[in-house]
């Protein structure tokens, strides 16, 4: 399979890629990790007619720790580099739980999470994590730049809320508000398949009480689900079963699976419901025993 | 670069001034080569037709079956998933460049100590994955093993034998 006939441009700074941006508008599209869009290219669900490749782009492969357990992560940071990262253990544990979990491990030699974030595949491990966490991505063009919250930049199925002159330079994780805790179950039938469902959960906490939890949900709906109440029935608590349990019916409540071949709509709706049980269970054995 | 280098035949007709060819360098097995290509040529079909190095299988042609892994700068990467551009300055290894007939890379001997294969359709790709595990971790465990070529899929085997086969390669490099 081949793509449609393109323009290939590959800028070496930032400025020369929104350039180009700026002036082919909706007909240019950005290539990073490459891991969706060149499939989609092939299969002619998209057709470019510019392709602006940004991988030769310095200054955009990072991910770093920023003060108060926040954390920056470029467009060219791989997914490889998130899973074998020296940063993220105890300071993000739910995108170190994640990082080992997206696609197969080729696939994540090049891919990128700021790539999966614009993809915006309601499959997309990395837009749960970030919903939960409550970060945002940081969009450049020509006229500047701009910080979308995370909930606001996935707008729904494979949409995203850049503007066609702009291109998604960072992904930022805020700073905590407390101690941060937490972490990231997918159900898959296989590597690389996409996930019958997927939990993720942040939690922040500080004096072993809940100051802060998003929970959102992975492949169970049209886009990645926001389990909002659900991240509230936890704060203040101290993950007590009873609100354990209370966040897992919520959590599933708002799950919009469909029945496939993955499995029935009720089938999914209960694996959510188990993965935030788990998870949460998992978070209050240690917090007990200090307690 | 000399005036007289080879140009790779991609099979490229011209497209018009709309959709201009690059002419891009890229190392193969160790060796430069030189190609003129359509920025939709992907690297797999680069490989294939343009250098003849079909040892590069394309299996699923849908990023999911592992097939057409190479090796990019050293990190396996599916070959039908990346354009041929943009390995303009890159290196790349395929099975061609991973050893001799008289001298096998140990994965390769790996493979056919421990019937690591049926058809041999999924084999340069996992070989390549494998090279590309033992490079970074010289002592893995099956676990490890498993974990890494869980990118690359099998029809025949069961993978049983070809984690055997990258296990017996580990065990032959630590001697």
């Amino acid at each position: 399979m081949y793509p449609s006939r393109f323009r290939y441009e590959a800028p070496r700074t930032l400025d020369e890629a929104l350039a180009l941006l700026a002036e082919h508008g909706d007909e240019a599209k950005v290539l990073a990790g490459g891991q969706s869009l060149v499939p989609m290219m092939k299969l002619r669900f998209a057709a470019p007619g510019v392709l602006v490749d940004i991988n030769g782009i310095p200054g955009l492969g990072h991910h770093e720790a920023t003060a108060g357990g926040g954390l920056r992560v470029g467009a060219l940071c791989r997914h490889v580099d998130l899973e074998h990262s020296t940063v993220l253990p105890g300071a993000q544990p739910t995108m170190a739980a994640a990082a080992p979990l997206v696609a197969d491990p080729i696939v994540r030699n090049r891919g990128t999470l700021v790539g999966s974030l614009c993809h915006a595949d309601p499959q997309g491990d990395w837009a749960s994590v970030m919903l939960a966490l409550g970060g945002s991505v940081v969009a450049a063009s020509s006229r500047g730049r701009r910080t979308i919250p995370v909930a606001e930049f996935v707008v729904g199925t494979f949409q995203n809320a850049l503007e066609h002159d702009e291109i998604a330079v960072e992904a930022v994780v805020p700073a905590a508000q407390g101690v941060r805790s937490g972490s990231y179950l997918k159900l898959e039938r296989r590597v690389g398949d996409f996930a019958t469902a997927g939990v993720a959960v942040a939690l922040e906490s500080d004096g072993g009480r809940v100051v802060r939890a998003g929970i959102a949900l992975t492949g169970v709906g049209p886009s990645t689900i926001a389990a909002t109440e659900a991240g509230q029935a936890l704060v203040g608590s101290s993950l007590e079963p009873d609100v354990v349990e209370r966040a897992a019916e919520l959590a599933a409540a708002v799950a919009r699976p469909r029945t496939d071949h993955r499995g029935s709509a009720d089938y999914k709706r209960h694996v959510v419901a188990t993965f935030v049980r788990r998870i949460l269970s998992a978070e209050r054995a240690p917090a007990g025993a200090a307690a | 670069m000399t005036a007289t280098e080879p140009v790779v035949d991609t099979g490229t007709e011209p497209a018009g001034d709309a959709v201009p060819t690059r002419r891009i360098t890229v190392t193969v097995n160790g060796e430069r080569r030189v190609a003129e290509v359509e920025p939709r040529l992907l690297l797999a079909h680069l490989l294939r037709q343009g250098l003849a190095l079909t040892g590069t299988h394309v299996g699923c042609d849908t990023t999911n079956c592992g097939a057409c892994t190479v090796l990019y700068d050293g990190a396996p990467i599916k070959s039908c998933t990346m354009l041929a551009v943009q390995a303009d300055g890159h290196e790349v290894t395929t099975v061609e460049g991973l050893g001799t007939p008289s001298e096998l890379d140990p994965v390769q001997e790996g493979f056919a100590a421990e019937h690591g294969l049926q058809c041999g359709f999924c084999t340069p790709g996992m070989m390549l994955a494998a090279r590309a595990l033992l490079d970074r971790n010289p002592d893995p465990t099956e676990d490890d093993v498993r974990w890494a070529l869980s990118g690359n899929l099998c029809r025949c085997t069961g993978y049983q034998n070809i984690v055997k086969a990258v296990l017996w390669a580990a065990e032959k490099e630590s001697r």
